[in-house]
């Protein structure tokens, strides 16, 4: 048995390679994702374990303010002066130094632009001397509070040389450096890492980066030779107590590299996800191959079954032409994923100035690579394998067409499998994102089982477009004969399709709906921002605020300044704003209780629902324990009522002073009528010439520039689901060749009364096109569906009304319509070539 | 015969001239047709028969520009066709030829008429009305024309395929075992029916056949084998036709 199944599967290469290739790109996806994060991990790990290779211990103290990721950053603890001494005197301790280092030194190079990093810290520290594997490369350490040193890669992207005069912005407004010395690091680094670093003199890097003199960000420690490390580490510990962290310069390392490795584990686990997404489609076209080899092979099976074959040999025997065609996918798809990952590692690398630690074949790509591969061959051919043992011995001696079955089965479990997947999709919006997964899942499969039934009318009416041609109306006839085989052929194409609408649609709606609130309830004209980057925001001398004000047809400006703090225990984000009453106006912002005017210095204000969730009420006094360590107490003066995109508490000016950052970071200007727009937007500019990062747009570019961002998500969203696409297209190409192979006779017949070559490929082209076109419509259908499911669901969180990308999806239209094309091509150069004699020649 | 049928002008429909057929090279070399020169007349059903491997498919093929000639020349009326590239050739079967073939004659997504007018649409020619109702008329199919063809017998189909050639009123109509499929009854209709086109409307047919009965339908009957022709019967009965057969057999 095993053998005859062998022979039958080199006897039809094509479509088990079609199918095999599906698979393979589908393994080679997940594996080379698990080859590309191992690869990058293990540099990042490298990386920190060389820069902290000579410290043998590292001192740091306890954030002060300690906040999860999704609410901002912590505020980090600060160590001062006395106790670097007190550590020097530890038994074991041979040298302490202090070192600051905080991210947010922003580089202004040569052509005036700040040196932007795309996400990695742009450090500001002290400089400590050449150790750590640094090397000053040209000139000279900073010895003067206004020299600097920069790491050889920010030079070179700067622009920048020995002699230079730098703007350099920190928490404080641009200040102008003399660039002393450029350094690298041991091997010939031009940087660690893909960040920048900018050294300054100790005070000043206090003073710019920590906004404290005397005070540093970590100690570390020299052992005395012999002494052993964590000893020594322990030593430490029990002199200073319980406010300070205390680790060997290995354990802080791998403390490092593991919070990296987290973080590349969730991007893994995205690219997983498309994976995943790429191998569903991939198990349409296999259930799609095996339906039609054991349709083709009845006769086969049918004289197995006479010869003796029980059932179970039948399933098995089409099981191991799954498992083989799965492992020889699997194999090569691994292969493929290795040199996919190890190119994608270096790129990225390269791109990131890390020095990349060497490809590994990590144990979780090869057990990935089979588990996906071997599941999902064998699961799709599970249900072709239990069709094929039911094929009855008589059939042998028949002279068959297998009849079409009827589709009412189909029908009502599709429908079962929608109903479900959108009652788990309603639910879980709110409760669970894996009852969502589940839900689209279910649906995406309720919609494949219902679409043979959509696929006969709905084929009908799309050929009509095609039928004014002879060769159009015999595609169109010819896409309609299998409702089947064109129904989950054009599904896999569906899914892709479905996915982008679904969050296209998602995205759109919420854009309108911003956009509606906006429009109705933002009256500032002009916005003044910064391009966010790590570190510290960007921000604006403070003193240019009350010059705003008088620049003609300027009515309001009110600027803010905001910070982490700790309110009654709790933390929180604090904004002080200049001019509450402008904000009120600009915001449209009702009073709910209380006064809306400028809070006293040590008042604030607050929306109703903070209030009622902190249980405040108007004259309650808050403890606010500052950013920089100031306590203050607060009087709540007001509360309004939220707005839709704004909230949160504003301060009075004493909070200013507990900030890390005392300077405002965006700010809101109200154009008096009759202003004329563009001059002042040329005032503005003018004198935000210092702060280069700060943008003056106003309300429609603010909003703009947020879509903007949107739209690259997207681009990215779309880029990845290519390949479950272009698996589709496999598809599309397997179906076409099996049509053309099955009507060879019909061919030649066309051929013989007169098609031509050019005739008989647009016929399959045709054929073709419909198809996908039905699967694109399918999935525009399906997508709008899920993405109205999730906008509904979110109707509370702001989303309005459903609106559908209409131009995204007349691209998707004619995206679909073009891959019908291409998948044409190879199929309707063998339609064409069709010998009329062999077509025609019978025994 | 009828009475008053037009006149037969005698010029040829189709023609071969020396012409050879060799499949393969070397020691599997296959001499399909030998130096056969034939002159298939215009107005006349002619059959071609012989043995398995005489060449008789061979040359008809070659004759209707389905394959290549080795050597030697073809004509379909004034146009040689050997030598044609294959537009030239799709060409010369819109316009010049019609073919009947044993199976897998219709396609099965098209209903009769549709069938029917495919050579023209696909062509882009308009039917002639009058033509197309006199055909439908002769063949007999006037209430099943908006069936498939599986809805249809084989003889239906057959006769559905005879109408298809015949209404693009090409120069010859090639037909190759017909009446292969069919049972006795339904294959003398087709014959009769074919036989009819050529009376009435002096439609030119060339048809291979190993039947006796099917062949004594024809004006002239053309015998080869070994991949030349041996013999020729004119107006044959199936009778002569199955001596003819018997000696070619024991010359062979």
């Amino acid at each position: 048995m095993l053998r005859a199944t062998l022979k039958s599967l080199l006897a039809r290469k094509l479509r088990l390679i079609l199918s095999g290739l599906a698979v393979l790109l589908g393994v080679m996806f997940v594996s080379g994702s698990f080859v590309l994060t191992d690869a990058l991990g293990r540099s990042f790990e490298n990386m920190f374990a060389s820069s902290l290779a000579d410290a043998d211990v590292v001192v740091t103290a306890k954030p002060t303010i300690d906040v999860s990721e999704m609410e901002g950053e912590s505020v980090p603890g600060t160590l001062t002066a006395a106790d670097v001494t007190k550590i020097a005197g530890v038994a074991g301790v041979a040298k302490a130094t202090g070192d600051v280092q905080a991210d947010g030194a922003r580089v202004i190079g040569s052509d005036g632009k700040v040196v932007a990093t795309f996400g990695p810290p742009r450090f500001g520290g002290n400089w400590t001397g050449e150790i750590g594997g640094r090397e000053l490369r040209e000139g000279r350490a900073p010895a003067a509070g206004n020299e600097i040193v920069i790491n050889a890669a920010l030079a070179t992207k700067a622009g920048l040389k020995v002699g230079d005069d730098v703007g350099v912005l920190t928490m404080q407004p641009k200040q102008t450096f003399k660039l002393v010395g450029i350094f690298g690091y041991e091997g010939g680094l031009t940087s660690r890492g893909p960040v920048t670093e900018v050294l300054f003199t100790e005070p000043v890097a206090q003073q710019l980066m920590l906004g404290k003199p005397g005070t540093f960000t970590s100690i570390t420690v020299d052992a005395a030779s012999g002494s052993d490390p964590a000893a020594v580490r322990d030593a430490i510990k029990s002199r200073l107590g319980g406010t300070y962290e205390v680790r060997t310069g290995k354990e802080l390392a791998d403390e490092l590299a593991k919070s990296f490795k987290d973080i590349l584990s969730i991007f893994n686990n995205i690219l997983i996800g498309f994976a995943l997404v790429s191998l569903f489609v991939a198990v349409f076209l296999i259930i799609n191959t095996f339906s039609i080899i054991i349709a083709q092979r009845t006769k086969e099976l049918a004289l197995a079954r006479a010869l003796g074959a029980s059932r179970k040999q039948m399933v098995g025997s089409v099981l191991v032409e799954a498992v083989v065609i799965g492992l020889i996918a699997s194999v090569l798809g691994l292969a493929a994923g290795y040199g996919v990952g190890a190119a994608g590692a270096s790129v990225m690398a390269s791109m990131s100035e890390l020095q990349l630690a060497g490809i590994g074949l990590p144990p979780m790509a090869i057990i990935a690579a089979f588990a996906a591969g071997l599941l999902v061959t064998v699961t799709a051919a599970l249900l072709p394998a239990l069709r094929a043992s039911r094929v009855p011995p008589v059939a042998a001696l028949q002279e068959s067409a297998t009849p079409d079955r009827p589709l009412t089965k189909l029908t009502i479990s599709g429908a079962v499998f929608l109903a479900i997947g959108g009652g788990l999709m309603f639910y879980g919006i709110k409760e669970s994102v894996w009852a969502l997964l589940g839900g689209v899942l279910a649906a995406f499969i309720g919609v494949a089982l219902l679409s043979p039934v959509v696929a006969r009318p709905a084929v009908s009416v799309l050929g009509r477009l095609f039928s004014w041609s002879v060769p159009g109306k015999l595609g169109r006839l010819n896409s309609g004969r299998n409702p089947r085989r064109t129904a989950i052929t054009a599904a896999a194409l569906m899914i892709g399709i479905a996915l982008v609408t679904a969050l296209n649609t998602i995205i759109t709606s919420s854009e309108r709906s911003l956009q509606g609130t906006v429009d109705q309830t933002v009256k500032a004209d002009l916005i003044i921002s910064g391009q966010g980057g790590p570190g510290f925001n960007p921000s604006f001398e403070p003193a240019l605020v009350p010059q705003m004000k008088n620049i003609p047809g300027v009515a309001a400006v009110s600027a803010e300044y905001g910070d982490q703090a700790i309110i009654n225990g709790e933390p929180s984000w604090i904004n002080v704003v200049t001019d509450v009453p402008a904000t009120a106006k600009m915001f449209t912002l009702e009073t709910v209780s209380g006064s809306m005017a400028q809070p006293g210095a040590n008042e604030f204000v607050i929306d109703d629902q903070s209030a009622t969730e902190h249980h405040l009420k108007l004259g309650d006094k808050v403890e606010v324990k500052h950013a920089n360590g100031l306590d203050q107490t607060y009087t709540l003066a007001g509360i309004y009522k939220r707005g839709e995109i704004y909230g949160g508490s504003m301060f009075g000016s004493a909070a200013i002073e507990g900030m890390r950052q005392q300077l405002p970071a965006i700010a809101f200007i109200d154009l008096g009528s009759g202003a004329n727009e563009t001059q002042v937007r040329d005032a503005l500019n003018a004198m935000l010439k210092d702060s280069p990062e700060m943008l003056v747009q106003n309300k429609q570019e603010y909003l703009d520039a947020q879509f903007s961002e949107s739209a690259q998500f997207l681009l990215m969203i779309q880029l990845l689901l290519g390949l479950a696409i272009l698996i589709a297209v496999l598809g599309v190409i397997n179906t076409l060749a099996l049509s053309v192979l099955e009507r060879t006779r019909e061919l030649g017949l066309l051929r013989a009364i007169g098609l031509s070559r050019a005739a008989t490929m647009r016929m399959i082209t045709v054929e073709a096109v419909v198809i996908t076109v039905f699967g694109a419509v399918l999935g525009l259908a399906v997508g709008a569906g899920l993405g109205a499911v999730v906008v509904k669901g979110l109707a509370d969180e702001g989303l309005k009304s459903i609106v559908l990308p209409w131009n995204q999806m007349g691209i998707y239209l004619a995206v679909g319509a073009v891959v019908g094309v291409v998948a044409a091509i190879l199929p309707g150069i063998k339609a064409a070539r069709t010998n009329v004699l062999t077509a025609i020649a019978y025994e | 015969m009828t009475i008053g049928a037009p006149p037969r002008v005698r010029t040829a429909a189709a023609s071969a001239t020396n012409l050879w057929k060799v499949y393969g090279s070397g020691e599997a070399q296959v001499v399909a047709l030998r130096d056969v020169s034939v002159e298939l007349e215009r107005g006349q059903f002619t059959a071609i028969m012989g043995p398995s491997g005489s060449g008789k498919s061979t040359l008809m093929h070659c004759l209707a520009g389905l394959d290549s000639a080795t050597r030697g020349q073809v004509h379909v009326g004034d146009t040689q066709i050997t030598g044609l590239n294959d537009a030239g050739l799709t060409k010369l079967r819109r316009e010049k030829v019609g073919f009947i073939f044993q199976q897998f004659n219709l396609l099965p997504t098209l209903t009769a008429e549709e069938n029917i007018l495919l050579p023209l649409a696909i062509a882009g020619r308009k039917p002639d009305k009058d033509w197309y109702e006199t055909v439908i008329q002769t063949v007999g199919l006037k209430d099943r024309l908006g069936h498939r063809p599986t809805q249809l017998s084989g003889g239906q189909q057959q006769r559905v395929a005879c109408a298809r050639a015949l209404v693009a009123r090409p120069e010859v109509i090639f037909a190759d075992e017909p009446t292969g499929n069919l049972d006795s009854k339904s294959g003398n209709e087709v014959l009769s029916f074919l036989q009819r086109s050529v009376v009435d409307f002096g439609q030119t047919i060339v048809m291979v056949t190993h039947d006796a009965n099917a062949a004594s339908y024809a004006d002239r009957v053309i015998f080869l084998a070994d991949g030349q022709i041996v013999d020729e019967l004119r107006h044959p009965t199936a009778e002569a036709v199955l001596d003819t057969i018997k000696r070619i057999g024991a010359d062979h």
